[in-house]
């Protein structure tokens, strides 16, 4: 444990309105740290900068999931254990359910949060992928009020988003509308279980009369940041899905990943490997057409 | 009979007491400063601003009373570096303070400059000698074994066989950092407490370097949470800290690494490259070959010259040798010293031979049963050595059994088809080997163990032994034996904690010896008890439980405390040349075959272990339940030494030196291995047991790695086997490693 | 040199004792088991969450103490291996992990244990993948995990009889 807890302030100030004054009055000054699995680490190993942290944990504002006809919204402070555990989730939004389950072990998805998965924006986060295929949207939160974006491009580069130095994500809104499709997701680490991710994937599609219909990719570990790939989704898009197709939308999902030769994989291996795992996709969304 | 474990309850309760769970009024805790370098000359320490340093105990090589060295065999390795570094992570200066939370801050403010010197950081490297870092050659040790005549078997051979084969450091990662406390008494000298396995050995290094008579150190071990091997030579230094600061300042001293610190600074297994050229018969019979093994041992000498041993006596596999030439060597780099892990130097050179005989059968067109059949040892015949085995081993019928247990035929034929339609390819693939127990040849004469037991007041009896527990079994054992000996029941006997002021110098606890030979010592310091009441007349020949507990206590009540000796004895016919490095290596060798069950996932290619069968001959089973423990443990080791375990290096300092990113196996990633025994005895081994807690992590890697090869159709010749390497592998279209084939005219 | 920080008062149960310390907010509960309330029995393996040795129940989820700012464990209810004993649905299974050698060197022991009493509450009866998977968080470098597994199923069974 190479930090000093006598170096560091951490308050609990108990409610949502509570912290969201605190971060208006000094933003950027007061890092929120969550159910800690991320800031943690950091800490033992001596590498956070932060000296002040104000705690989400347990939140009541931030740690329920309701349920509308049109939307799920899952609070940001909700763990994955609370994901895993939440029936509609795992109906309707089986890729989320997914990611949570393969989140570290149960103890680290009993405190890890969606919220923090995404602010920490790590590349390699697992739920994010499916947060993008599922085209959430985020209530953004502060003391100026609250404001609504999509999650589509709430990632800006290499650990950036779009949160404000005042900001908080509130919520998660996911709209109702995907029980029906064809699911797919892989995470692809270095062991079964505890493992960051090397590559992984989200797949949503829907067959119609022999053709793609609707059809979202998403990968992470592969860029910067997790990625949409609207490129091969545009390829994709109304046709139907043959060897040569499969191979022409591997091809072009492998040009608009950027991966790299890090301490966990290389580039050519997730290179390669994002080529396989698009291509199990499509032969999946494929069998689901002849199918239904 | 499988007894509950001696200290089980407390280890199920949480009250096993580690030594981090103990501390002294007013103990201090201390960090070390480690140079950040690979290799050059301190120019310049400066302390920072923002520390108060005066509040600090600073200790450096100047401070040291004795020897700067950590006491081993060849006394090269500082204890501080004094001037020069030769390894990234070597200590430099030591320092303490009441408030274990400043600490790492200090150790970050604490500034080394260098001049830098030109380093080595691999094998290749250390060879070509453009620089030399140690002796006179960068060369620690060489061993030469010869047998027959190896330079006329290529003019008689039908296949020309070559491979090169390469392994990777591997972490021993116990789950329990190391960790001592030292306090000094100028009165009573040094007292240790530490995570370790060998009492005596950081006793000898801290005589040595703190100038102090035997009777000034004390030295006991605490409750071990793993070890392997990573707490065999290591502990010495961390102990040799701990004493050093506990001197200076005369407070108790408690240093404890966290995690990245131990992966990074502290001892792993030594990298190898091994290559072989083999004659061959197209029968398939080996006449002969040239075996280069090699290891890498870091920058300073600490065990490599034994792990080279080990490891060249054990490259010949359990097969008949006609002729062999076999050049060890253990070269220096500018890395942390590499030590002793579970296995020692035969996991390394076992992989390339278990990979070798799959590249010869598949050469010569053989399946990899039938290349390992017509060339196994037989009774009567010699190793590599020229030892004759005595034993009655039938290696054919043991392996006929792993293929019937693993089902390996049918299973082949399965997978053969199945293969054919499936991006999920399967393969099984079998590993032959052998572990020999105890000391290597003159050791075990050399260390000239010495056990007690003693009788005490309440009619129970108490082992005497330096040999220490880490979870492998020895304190349940050990009181097994002398139980049984006595004819007592297993809760009349209790064992010692391992404590230099209390117990006679057992020898190390490594090289599988604890129970095969410290306990044959047992069993004679217990029948010298028996003796002793029997020549008092207070026990007949014959005698109950109730009869041994009363004659003791009586004994006891009228002279004390008394205690029986054993010394070790070596065996007859037991002879080695340490010169010609020829004879009996090893009192006992256990044997094995291993067979592996793979998928490997074209996808993503990664490999999934589905099965694994163990057989083992062991000589005796004493603790079934510990006995299957030591081998899933040991197999779990191994296959994480095959599949995941990859130590990243830049300018010789560990990269991943967090569990985050030095991948070990989880529950999620391992079968159910299945282990099954054999019993052939042991007349050196007490009870006629074996040595084995080493010999499970000889076979899983080539098992698997050459079930892997059967899967794709591709061998592989390293390890680890990660998928990024099998995917490169599959790219390029070629197996790695040298493989040239002189093929020579019919005969 | 950053000013220092104030302590703080925290109380919570611990193995149903009611507890207060004086600590800064930022230690981990880790710590404040093992050196203030003097509960060795959770362990630190790694101190990044990934071995499990430091696992605890905090409000019945089991957590990496490790990663909990003591801070939040403010009216908490922690359970540890010392408190494991007075847990009388499975009190088999310290005895089954004893008699299956499920532990060897005994230092991931107490987090293991607690790992599989949290499976056990929520499935009594879990198969082999079930109890594999709830022990995926926890890291052994001496078993192997088999007679782990089985020391657990061994324990359900038990438990599910008496």
């Amino acid at each position: 444990m190479r930090s000093n807890p006598a170096d560091y302030e951490l308050v609990a100030p108990g409610s949502l309105q509570a912290v969201v004054s605190l971060l208006a009055e000094r933003p950027g000054e007061w890092l929120p740290i969550a159910g800690g699995t991320d800031v943690m680490v950091q800490y033992a190993a001596g590498n956070l900068p932060a000296r002040k942290l104000v705690s989400l944990w347990n939140l009541p504002e931030l740690r329920s999931i309701e349920t509308s006809e049109s939307e799920v919204r899952v609070g940001a402070g909700c763990t994955y254990t609370d994901l895993r555990e939440h029936l509609v989730v795992e109906r309707e939004f089986p890729l989320l359910a997914k990611a949570a389950r393969w989140t570290g072990g149960i103890a680290n998805q009993n405190r890890g949060t969606l919220g923090g998965n995404i602010a920490n924006a790590s590349p390699a986060a697992d739920s994010l992928p499916a947060l993008l295929v599922y085209e959430a949207e985020l209530v953004l939160v502060s003391a100026r009020g609250e404001r609504r974006v999509p999650y589509l491009d709430f990632h800006t580069g290499y650990r950036k988003t779009r949160l404000a130095s005042d900001e908080l994500i509130r919520a998660v809104c996911l709209a109702r509308r995907f029980a029906d499709y064809f699911s797919y997701a892989r995470k692809v680490g270095a062991r079964n279980a505890q493992a960051i991710s090397k590559i992984c994937i989200a797949g949503l599609g829907e067959m119609a009369g022999g053709r793609i219909e609707d059809v979202r990719i998403a990968v992470g570990s592969v860029a910067p940041t997790p990625l949409r790939l609207q490129q091969t989704e545009r390829i994709l898009q109304g046709k139907p899905v043959d060897a040569v197709l499969i191979l022409k939308a591997c091809e072009i999902a492998r040009g608009e990943i950027r991966p790299i030769d890090d301490i966990r994989s290389t580039a050519a291996y997730r290179s390669a490997v994002v080529g396989n795992l698009v291509a199990e996709f499509l032969h999946g969304l494929r069998d689901s057409g002849r199918s239904a | 009979m499988s007894v509950p474990r001696k200290e089980g309850l407390d280890k199920v309760t949480g009250r096993a007491q580690y030594i981090d769970d103990m501390s002294l009024p007013g103990t201090l805790y201390g960090g070390t400063v480690r140079s950040s370098i690979p290799r050059g000359r301190i120019r310049k320490v400066t302390f920072l601003p923002g520390i108060p340093w005066d509040e600090f105990v600073v200790v450096t090589a100047k401070d040291i009373p004795g020897k700067n060295c950590v006491a081993l065999i060849v006394d090269d390795q500082p204890c501080l570096a004094d001037g020069w570094v030769n390894h990234p992570e070597e200590p430099v200066l030591l320092l303490a303070h009441a408030d274990r939370r400043l600490v790492p801050q200090a150790v970050q403010s604490v500034k080394i400059e260098y001049d830098l010197l030109p380093p080595l950081f691999s094998i290749e490297e250390s060879e070509r000698q453009q620089e030399i870092i140690w002796g006179t050659d960068n060369i620690f040790k060489t061993y030469l074994v010869e047998k027959g005549n190896v330079d006329e078997v290529w003019a008689k051979a039908d296949f020309i066989v070559e491979g090169e084969y390469r392994t990777g450091a591997q972490e021993q990662l116990y789950i329990e950092t190391n960790g001592v406390m030292a306090c000094f008494d100028r009165n009573r000298g040094i007292t240790v407490w530490g995570s370790l396995q060998c009492p005596y050995y950081v006793h000898k290094a801290l005589m040595k370097l703190c100038a102090l008579p035997e009777d000034q150190v004390r030295v006991l071990q605490t409750e071990t949470g793993g070890a392997f091997g990573g707490k065999e030579e290591y502990p010495s230094m961390i102990a040799g800290h701990a004493a050093l600061l506990a001197m200076k300042s005369g407070r108790p001293v408690k240093i404890v690494y966290d995690r990245m610190e131990d992966m990074v600074a502290t001892t792993k297994r030594h990298p190898s490259r091994t290559r072989h050229r083999t004659a061959v018969t197209r029968e398939g019979k080996i006449l002969g070959g040239e075996i280069e093994f090699v290891i890498e041992g870091g920058a300073y000498a600490t065990l490599s010259s034994v792990v080279l041993s080990r490891g060249t006596i054990h490259a010949g596999g359990p097969y008949f040798w006609p002729s062999v030439r076999i050049r060890g060597k253990a070269v220096a780099t500018n890395a942390p010293p590499h030590g002793a892990f579970r296995g020692f130097g035969a996991p390394q050179s076992l992989f390339a031979m278990e990979r070798h005989m799959d590249r010869i059968a598949a050469r010569l067109g053989m399946s990899a049963v039938e290349i390992r059949r017509r060339n196994f040892l037989k009774t009567g015949q010699t190793t590599t050595t020229a030892q004759t085995i005595a034993e009655p081993i039938d290696l054919d019928r043991l392996l006929q059994r792993a293929l019937s247990l693993a089902d390996y035929e049918a299973k082949k034929e399965r997978f053969r088809s199945h293969n054919l339609s499936s991006s999920a390819k399967k393969g099984i693939g079998v590993a032959a080997f052998l572990h020999g127990a105890g000391f290597t040849g003159s050791g075990e004469r050399y260390l000239a163990s010495l056990v007690g037991v003693e009788g005490c007041a309440d009619g129970r009896v108490r082992v005497l032994v330096s040999s220490t527990e880490f979870g492998q079994g020895t304190k349940t054992v050990l009181c097994q034996i002398a139980a049984e000996t006595l004819g007592l029941s297993y809760q009349d006997v209790e064992i010692a904690q391992p404590d230099t002021e209390a117990v006679p110098n057992s020898g190390p606890t490594v090289a599988s010896r604890t129970v095969m030979v410290v306990g044959k010592l047992v069993q004679a310091a217990a029948l010298g008890l028996r003796y002793t009441l029997m020549g008092a007349g207070l026990l007949g020949e014959r005698h109950s439980r109730e009869e041994f507990c009363q004659a003791c206590a009586r004994y006891s009540a009228e002279h004390g405390r008394f205690k029986s000796w054993a010394r070790y004895d070596p065996p007859s016919g037991i002879f080695w040349d340490e010169e010609r490095y020829r004879g009996e290596a090893y009192a006992a060798y256990a044997w094995a075959v291993y067979v592996a069950e793979v998928t490997v996932d074209l996808t993503t290619y990664s490999v999934t272990v589905d099965d694994f069968v163990a057989l083992q001959e062991v000589g005796r089973v004493l603790h079934p339940v510990l006995a299957r423990g030591q081998i899933t443990g040991g197999v779990a080791q191994g296959i994480g030494y095959a599949l995941y375990e990859k130590v990243l290096w830049r300018e010789g300092r560990m990269l991943n030196g967090q569990m985050t990113n030095y991948i070990m196996p989880t529950s999620a990633d391992l079968p159910p291995i299945r282990v099954y025994f054999e019993e052939l005895g042991n007349v050196h081994g007490a009870f006629g047991a074996k040595g084995i807690g080493e010999l499970p992590i000889d076979g899983p890697a080539p098992a698997v790695v050459n079930a892997v090869g059967d899967a794709l159709g591709t061998g592989f010749d390293s390890l680890p086997l990660l998928p990024e390497d099998i995917f490169q592998g599959m790219s390029s279209g070629a197996a790695t490693g040298a493989d040239s084939d002189a093929v020579r005219g019919l005969r | 040199m950053n000013t220092p920080r104030a302590r703080c008062e925290i109380s919570f149960t611990v193995n149903d004792e009611h507890r207060t310390v004086l600590a800064f907010p930022m230690e981990r509960l880790l710590d404040v088991l093992r050196e203030r309330l003097g509960l060795t029995g959770t362990k630190e393996g790694c101190g990044e969450g990934e071995c499990g040795s430091c696992a605890v129940l905090m409000n019945g989820a089991l957590v990496n103490s490790c990663l909990v700012p003591v801070l939040q464990a403010q009216e908490a209810k922690i359970v540890t291996i010392e408190g494991l004993g007075q847990q009388c649905r499975f009190p088999a299974l310290q005895q089954c992990f004893l008699e299956c050698g499920g532990a060897q060197c005994g230092i991931c022991t107490p987090g293991m244990i607690l790992a599989a009493w949290h499976l056990l509450n929520q499935n009594p009866q879990p198969d082999l993948e079930e109890i594999r998977e709830a022990l995926a968080g926890n890291l052994c470098r001496c078993t192997g995990y088999v007679q782990i597994w089985e020391a657990v199923a061994e324990a359900a069974v038990r438990g599910n009889r008496g």
